[in-house]
């Protein structure tokens, strides 16, 4: 995974609200190995319509998308996030996230942050009153910046946040509790013996 | 020693038995029982695994089939029906992946077993209670009618799971979802998921874990159970799930998977316990009066989008809230609807009667009783059968009902998720309109820019012979 410390960048203003995983990246691209990159498919059914905000030129460039509630509802396709970071784009605000993108963003370098829906809102409306403004997303010190310079602090679990910061693969931290887990698995086995097949 | 714990719900009994550790932030290891894998999310974890030279964990909590992207027609030409090179390249690399990492049970494409994930998991007792489920696929959601912990996971969690038979995970609030009361005949558990989903809207669960309880969801049947649970990620909840009960255990008994012998004793002693106790506290409840619920249909592009199918086309004019009248709006354009209008006027263009949510045999049954001795509307260009495994196939050839689907001029087809997701050949062209008994109907759905209704197998097949929705409640 690609690190994400300090991201500054364009953003694009998103005003749907129930953004679903097949409206980011339809069904019928997820057979696509993931080298060939998905960034071209991104929103590929609104990629159509000229003014959709990622076709206009101030924000084709974007790297922050600020959206509205409920983005990333829907199926669990992680090509979803691939699809946005592959296209350039690797923080997502939005009011709140489905909880299945959300844990798969996180996987994928892609930063979601929830910031209330009236600030989510209210930064929508400064994009479109500026087309091409950059915004700062500093996951350090846990802060959006806006175009105007107000910022707003954001929640992340510390896990992830480390995860993040120094762009770690999360299995090689599972596998540091190795014996852990394989003492439980023992134990548990005793006391759950109909769930074993054994291996075949 | 059990009057010092304070009572538990049925989640919190599944996340205790399986936290392996926990750190102070609640970031918790969790031990995952059974791991359903398919084609589409897989190959992508199955490489980063042996890019990192990495085994599977444990080989015997995977079962997979071949589902998403199978074609329903041309089985007997065998591998070379699957045309679609892309789709083809998916499944010879699952089995390739199984063959290099081994798997408890397979079922590839053309296997006579072979069928949906999320059907064949409870089919064949892969889906044992007080198990945690996975897959990648969000419809995992499915396996909590057998009071499992059992949830969609992305394909780095894929990896993860196959690498340490671990999730890393952060425990969700606990939700009830009470449905009191016995439903009206013609009402069935899908009408009841999306009225739930109605009721709370499609982010109205995020965050939680849902169970389901109350007379009319005890009175379901295990296959109505599934329906039901299958849709809690569509109200926003990773999973959802439902007390053990008589029914549970007798479902199971036999199964291929199942325990057997003095194992089968002990698992059903143990099964019985996976129950929330009298008083435990959930941080949200929803009441809904079974007796209040009519048949359902979608009119818009997310599945909140919902009404009884006596209702009529909202009219965004009547909604103040500006964001939501131009949500209205626009699913309205989308799906090229008229204010006001009654949605038993809605004219389709295609039925599916398939996928997770609504194949299984019962489900077809209801179907075949609202079509034998009728036929399809002349209007109507393609309406498709698609059981949810070769064993449902089996069973509703054996009972005639393939013969009352075709006489009615519908298309029986092999098992896949087919149109649900139209990853493979059958699909909605640009504008096209179905009565579909899927799960979703968000925009592009069964093929781009179609249009998706839901509804039960019976408002389905109904649908497709009278050629626009009807309340089939008054069908006779």
């Amino acid at each position: 995974m690609e690190r994400f410390v300090v991201l500054e960048g364009v953003a694009a203003p998103l005003d749907r609200s129930k953004v679903d995983t097949d409206q980011i990246l339809p069904a019928r691209f997820l057979r696509r190995p993931r080298k060939e990159g998905y960034a071209q498919f991104l929103f590929r059914d609104w990629r159509d319509d000229p003014g959709f905000v990622l076709n206009r030129d101030a924000f084709r460039a974007a790297r922050i998308l600020v959206a509205d509630r409920n983005f990333g509802g829907g199926s669990s396709r992680e090509q979803a996030p691939w699809a946005l970071a592959d296209y350039g784009i690797r923080c997502v605000i939005a009011a709140d996230f489905g909880d299945i993108f959300y844990a798969n963003a996180l996987k994928t370098g892609v930063l979601p942050v929830v910031l209330e829906a009236r600030v989510c809102q209210a930064l929508r409306g400064a994009l479109h009153a500026r087309p091409g403004a950059r915004m700062r997303v500093d996951l350090p010190a846990q802060a959006v910046t806006a175009p105007d310079g107000a910022t707003y602090p954001f929640a992340i679990d510390p896990f992830h946040k480390q995860c993040l910061l120094e762009g770690l693969d999360d299995v090689g931290i599972t596998l540091q509790h190795e014996a852990a887990i394989a003492a439980f698995e023992s134990r548990y086995r005793q006391r759950f013996g109909w769930l074993f097949h054994g291996n075949v | 020693m059990a009057s010092l714990v304070a009572p538990q719900t049925l989640y919190d009994k599944l996340w205790a038995s399986h936290v392996v550790h926990a750190e102070d932030d609640g970031t918790t290891l969790l031990y995952v029982d059974r791991h359903l894998v398919h084609e589409v999310t897989s190959p992508q974890a199955y490489e980063g695994l042996k890019l990192a030279g990495r085994k599977v964990w444990r080989v015997d909590s995977v079962v997979a089939p071949a589902d998403h992207n199978t074609p329903t027609t041309g089985w007997e030409r065998g591998i070379a029906g699957l045309e679609d090179p892309t789709s083809r390249l998916q499944v010879e690399t699952l089995d390739a992946n199984i063959r290099a990492h081994g798997a408890r049970a397979y079922f590839p494409f053309l296997d006579r077993n072979q069928g949906i994930v999320h059907v064949i998991g409870p089919e064949q007792g892969a889906t044992l209670p007080g198990m945690t489920v996975v897959c990648g696929d969000s419809h995992t959601s499915t396996h909590g009618a057998f009071a499992c912990l059992a949830h969609g996971i992305g394909t780095s969690e894929v990896e993860h799971v196959l690498a340490t038979q671990t999730l890393v995970a952060k425990k969700s609030r606990n939700m009830l979802v009470l449905v009191e009361g016995a439903l009206a005949r013609g009402v069935t558990a899908k009408d009841v998921a999306l009225a739930i989903i109605g009721k709370v809207g499609t982010a109205g669960g995020t965050g939680f874990a849902i169970e389901y309880g109350g007379s009319a969801v005890r009175a379901l049947s295990m296959e109505g159970r599934m329906t039901l649970c299958n849709m809690s990620i569509e109200a926003g909840a990773r999973c959802g799930m439902i007390a053990v009960d008589d029914r549970t255990i007798e479902y199971l008994r036999g199964r291929p998977l199942a325990p057997r012998g003095e194992l089968w004793e002990r698992a059903v002693a143990h099964w019985r316990t996976l129950r929330s106790d009298d008083g435990a506290r959930f941080d949200r409840e929803v009441r809904l009066a079974a007796a209040e619920i009519k048949p359902q249909v979608t009119w818009g592009t997310s599945p909140e989008m919902v009404l009884p199918v006596d209702a009529r086309v909202p009219d965004p004019d009547r909604e103040k809230d500006p964001v939501r009248r131009e949500g209205i709006e626009r699913a309205l354009a989308y799906m090229g609807l008229v204010p006001n209008m009654p949605l038993t006027n809605i004219r389709i263009d295609k039925v599916f009667i398939g996928s997770c949510t609504n194949s299984r045999i019962e489900d077809l049954r209801a179907a075949a009783a609202i079509v034998r001795g009728r036929h399809v509307a002349g209007s109507v260009k393609l309406a498709l059968v698609v059981p949810g495994s070769g064993p449902v196939k089996r069973q509703a050839e054996k009972e005639g009902l393939d013969r009352v689907f075709k006489d009615a001029g519908f298309e029986w087809r092999e098992p896949g998720c087919s149109m649900c997701l139209a990853m493979n050949a059958d699909r909605l062209e640009p504008g096209e309109r179905s009565a579909s008994t899927s799960n979703r109907n968000f925009e592009g759905r069964q093929g781009a820019g179609g249009r998706t209704h839901l509804v039960s197998p019976e408002m389905a097949a109904a649908a497709a012979v009278a050629g626009h929705f009807v309340d089939v409640r008054q069908w006779r």
